[in-house]
């Protein structure tokens, strides 16, 4: 800043500091319920204190979920998120950057009628077509599906959108002196456009992954066997009814595990992710 | 725009386009199609036979004060959740913008909530606001104030509103921070040569170059509340209680999944399509204008 | 290696004229300058002999094959490209092999011709690094390379100087020059640089709104500018072009007669007839009043050092006929007038209607 404003940089501390602890909280509290016994989880006030069950919590949730609520091991959830957290940002990132190269640098018919059919996608999210997205996957079979989890979800607009924003930076020259190397379009793909793609591929798999592991009315309408549940369906199953019949030590441990792996693709990946979210423009 | 250069092919621009369109027409535009369709149509109880019924379902549905109570609470609910979210977000991105040591701690910690998932943020909150045992509630009781969401719709209603807030401050933030950091330093120390203190120079420089940003974010948490909370309402009060916190696309699967009235249901997603068909294109006039910068 | 003829090409985008009708035949191993304003077509015609841009009508032919339809590689051509074009993400050999590997060359015979062209370029030492890790001057040498390892029969290049700074400019022209030397292979360079056009070319060919005014050398050019275009266009600052007449006894009569001179010869068939009189700037000398040709009065002077650039203005009125000059003599009036004359040689005439020159 241009001059000192020792107040100033006070009030700015002091304000980001208490904004870090109420964002925070919710994580700190969950944390520490997952570490203790349903007990002292009911007791009220309870206590801010780490209790010493989070072994066994955490062994009682991986192995074999809850008690009252759904008995699904949380590991098997776990496992079905990871596939639809991984196999999401590949295959949108796949689809999407093959289509926005034949967008970008081909000129055929009907090119931009299937440029706006990708664009309408945008106007329609599974949210405003539940009832017949359904019917869908079941008339194909693919209710309960690692196919039907992830496929309906890999096309999309915004992953293509970037693409085509970055690829219309890429200098013409580079593709002229492609041409003149005697590359063709694929192999100039490949060479050349791929290789420079590497961070807007990075930024979209950050975004794509939290997308993915992070997906709720999706998998609650086409998964109804315990086996293809994802973590975030396997909270919602735990919770049983009113606040004091839920195991919430096992309910949070569950949610710390939930939470975990995207929050750590976030932090290692925050140049990445920060790059993602402000690029797509969500 | 478009590229000078370009390659020629009679056939491999539709094989690259082949994957994505194939799952966009299965995917998107048949159930589009069919969403469409159902809406004219009325199914009895069974499923058994359907019958064309033009736009009774339309006609039935806006005669249903439900709805009408549904769309308000939409109303109540996106606003809340795009001003607590957008006002938080610029106040930390400010303070943000300005302090050098700590910068890189202070942004871990509040972007993280942007990774939790709808639904678990939401059991985040309600375990904390349940009535018999939060902690919040604890402390609320200490203070006089009678909580119990599950009984009382506009505490119900704050729940939900706080935890999708909670949710969308980390993406908020960021886009401020982007905007206050894309101002050029220039232009705030012309203004300090020119005599202003930071507060004058906040306002009349900072917050009108922020406008377009303010504007862009409020149509995004608009839409953000409109669709991606569905989590949120279903994890903790399902719409409840006496439908204070149902939403329209919580409505539309209620009433399609659990009440099995498909021409009901479909009807309200044709109507939500145009809801967001109008979204979008607020959004995206909103957004070629920025790329042609 | 092979010569390049163009024959009567024309180029349309749309409806925009963009050539419109050129022909050169270019010999074997000679370079060839295409300089212009911006806007005249030249990059577009060289980017034609790359096959970037398809041909509307006529003929480009390289040795004896014609390449209209043919792909770019396929046209035996290298290009160099004002903005470099080196692939970000490609070290230097990499670059420079991209090329060869395309065309599936035994590993020892890239490595070799790689290894030779970094050589003649002295850039054996920075094969391993990124384009982003080298200078101005160096990413040119690596376009150069990449050009130079195709061993093509013809090297097309697109304004390859205009990015660097002035001094690098003179240093690397030397370089091109030296390089054509030593491997003889036809070049086409594109420039908007007149200096690069002069001292580069064997033969250049000077365009204007999609037509080549004058194809010629260097000294021809200037000596014998073919139209006021070019005799403004070469040269700096630009030929005074002075409105005249031709009288009898083969006088010209300038400037409403304020200016009378009498040409070398007679020219009977010319008398009566309107002109452009056309004097470069560095065919004035001072001299005493009573031998003035011409006495213009100074509206502003830049002293070069070794020149001095004297721009004035003929008769009463300052909106009048402009006119520069370039003397060999620094120490000057800043105002009134100058008397000046020149050598009746170095006239040039021009037919104001069609702007060509009247052949002496």
């Amino acid at each position: 800043m241009i001059e000192r404003r020792p107040l100033l940089d006070f009030v700015s501390h002091a304000v980001l500091i208490g904004g870090a602890l109420i964002i925070a909280f919710p994580l700190y509290v969950a944390f520490i319920a997952s570490t203790q016994t349903l007990e002292q989880v009911m007791q009220m006030p309870m206590s801010l204190l780490p209790g010493d069950q989070l072994v066994q919590n955490y062994t009682q949730v991986l192995t074999a979920g809850s008690t009252k609520g759904s008995k699904a091991a949380v590991a098997d959830m776990l496992v079905n998120s990871m596939i639809m957290a991984l196999v999401i940002p590949v295959g949108k990132i796949t689809i999407s950057i093959l289509s926005s190269f034949a967008i970008v640098y081909f000129r055929f018919p009907l090119r931009n009628f299937f440029f706006w059919m990708i664009f309408v996608t945008l106007m329609l999210p599974v949210e405003v077509r539940i009832i017949p997205t359904y019917e869908v996957m079941s008339d194909l079979g693919l209710l309960n599906t690692y196919a039907g989890l992830t496929l309906p979800l890999i096309a999309s607009a915004t992953a293509t959108f970037l693409f085509r924003q970055f690829f219309m930076t890429i200098p013409d020259e580079l593709a002229e002196a492609a041409r003149i190397d005697g590359a063709g379009p694929m192999r100039f793909f490949w060479d050349v456009v791929l290789p420079l793609s590497k961070t807007t591929m990075a930024a979209l798999f950050v975004i794509q992954f939290i997308y993915g592991w992070n997906q709720y009315l999706w998998p609650l309408l086409i998964t109804s066997e315990e086996e293809m549940y994802t973590v975030v369906i396997g909270i919602k199953r735990m919770i049983v009814g009113g606040d004091a019949a839920n195991e919430w030590q096992l309910i949070m441990a569950t949610a710390i595990l939930a939470m975990l792996p995207p929050a750590v693709v976030v932090l290692l990946m925050q140049k990445w992710f920060v790059k993602g979210l402000v690029e797509t423009e969500k | 725009m478009e590229k000078r250069v370009t390659f020629r092919s009679a056939w491999l621009p539709y094989a690259l386009l082949a994957p994505q369109l194939a799952i966009t027409v299965v995917f998107f535009f048949w159930p589009a199609f069919q969403a469409v369709w159902f809406s004219f149509q009325l199914q009895d109880a069974f499923g058994l036979s359907t019958q064309f019924v033009w736009f009774d379902n339309f006609i039935a549905l806006f005669g249903e004060r439900n709805y009408w109570a549904s769309f308000r609470t939409t109303a109540i609910f996106s606003f809340s959740v795009a001003a607590l979210s957008i006002s938080i977000a610029l106040l930390l991105a400010v303070m943000a913008d300005r302090v050098v040591r700590g910068a890189l701690v202070y942004k871990t910690i509040l972007i993280w909530p942007y990774a939790v998932a709808a639904a678990v943020a939401a059991v985040l909150w309600s375990f904390m606001f349940a009535p018999s045992i939060g902690i919040i509630t604890y402390v609320l009781k200490g203070l006089g104030v009678d909580w119990n969401w599950v009984l009382k719709g506009d505490q119900a209603m704050l729940l939900v509103v706080i935890a999708s807030a909670w949710k969308q401050i980390p993406h908020n933030f960021l886009f401020f921070l982007a905007g206050l950091q894309s101002i050029p330093k220039s232009l705030i120390e012309a203004a300090a040569i020119d005599g202003a203190g930071p507060a004058r120079r906040f306002w009349s420089i900072v917050v009108p170059l922020l406008s377009p940003v303010t504007f862009f974010l409020l149509v995004v948490d608009i839409v953000y509340a409109f669709f991606e909370t569905f989590g949120v309402i279903d994890a903790t009060t399902q719409g409840g209680p006496a439908q204070a916190t149902q939403i329209l696309v919580y409505k539309v699967y209620y009433d399609g999944m659990k009440a099995a009235d498909i021409g009901g249901s479909s009807a309200q997603s044709v109507i939500l399509m145009i809801i967001v068909i109008g979204l979008t294109a607020i959004q995206f006039r909103y957004i070629e204008r920025k790329v042609h910068y | 290696m092979a010569g390049v003829a163009i024959r009567d090409v024309h180029k349309s985008f749309g409806p925009v004229k963009v050539i419109q009708g050129i022909s050169m035949d270019i010999a074997d191993g000679e370079f060839v300058v295409m300089v212009g304003p911006s806007g005249c077509g030249k990059s577009t015609l060289l980017r034609m002999v790359a096959g970037l841009e398809s041909i509307t009508s006529g003929e480009i032919a390289i040795g004896e094959r014609v390449v209209n339809e043919l792909e770019p590689k396929d046209r035996d051509i290298a290009m160099v490209f004002q903005n470099y074009a080196l692939y970000p993400h490609m070290s230097v050999y990499q670059n420079m092999a991209y090329g060869l590997r395309i065309q599936g060359r035994p590993k020892a015979e890239i490595e070799k011709r790689v290894q030779r062209a970094a050589e003649i370029l002295e850039l054996d030492k920075l094969l391993k690094r990124r384009p982003r890790e080298l200078s101005g001057g160096q990413r040119q040498r690596v376009a150069m390379g990449r050009a130079i390892v195709r061993e093509p029969k013809v090297f097309l290049f697109d304004e390859p100087l205009s990015n660097l700074d002035a001094k690098l400019r003179v240093q690397m022209r030397s370089e091109l020059q030296a390089l054509h030397q030593r491997l003889k292979t036809t070049t086409l360079y594109v420039t908007h640089d007149q200096v690069e056009a002069m001292t580069l070319a064997h033969r250049m060919m000077v365009m204007n709104a999609g037509r080549a005014e004058q194809i010629g050398a260097p000294l021809e050019v200037y000596q014998k500018p073919a139209t006021t275009f070019v005799a403004a266009f070469i040269g700096s600052p630009p030929m005074n072009l002075i409105p005249g007449r031709i009288a009898q006894g083969g006088k010209v009569l300038a400037h409403d007669g304020e200016i009378s001179v009498r040409l070398p010869e007679p020219r009977p068939a010319l008398e009566g007839r309107d002109v452009l009189l056309g004097v470069r700037p560095e065919h004035f000398e001072t001299c005493a009043q009573s031998e003035a040709l011409l006495s213009p009065d100074i509206d502003f002077l830049e002293l070069l050092g070794s020149d001095s650039l004297v721009y004035g203005h003929l008769g009463a009125d300052k909106q009048g006929m402009r006119v520069a000059a370039r003397l060999h003599i620094s120490i000057l009036a800043k105002e009134g007038r100058l008397p000046l004359r020149f050598s009746a040689e170095h006239v040039h005439l021009f037919d104001p209607e069609s702007t060509r020159r009247i052949e002496d």
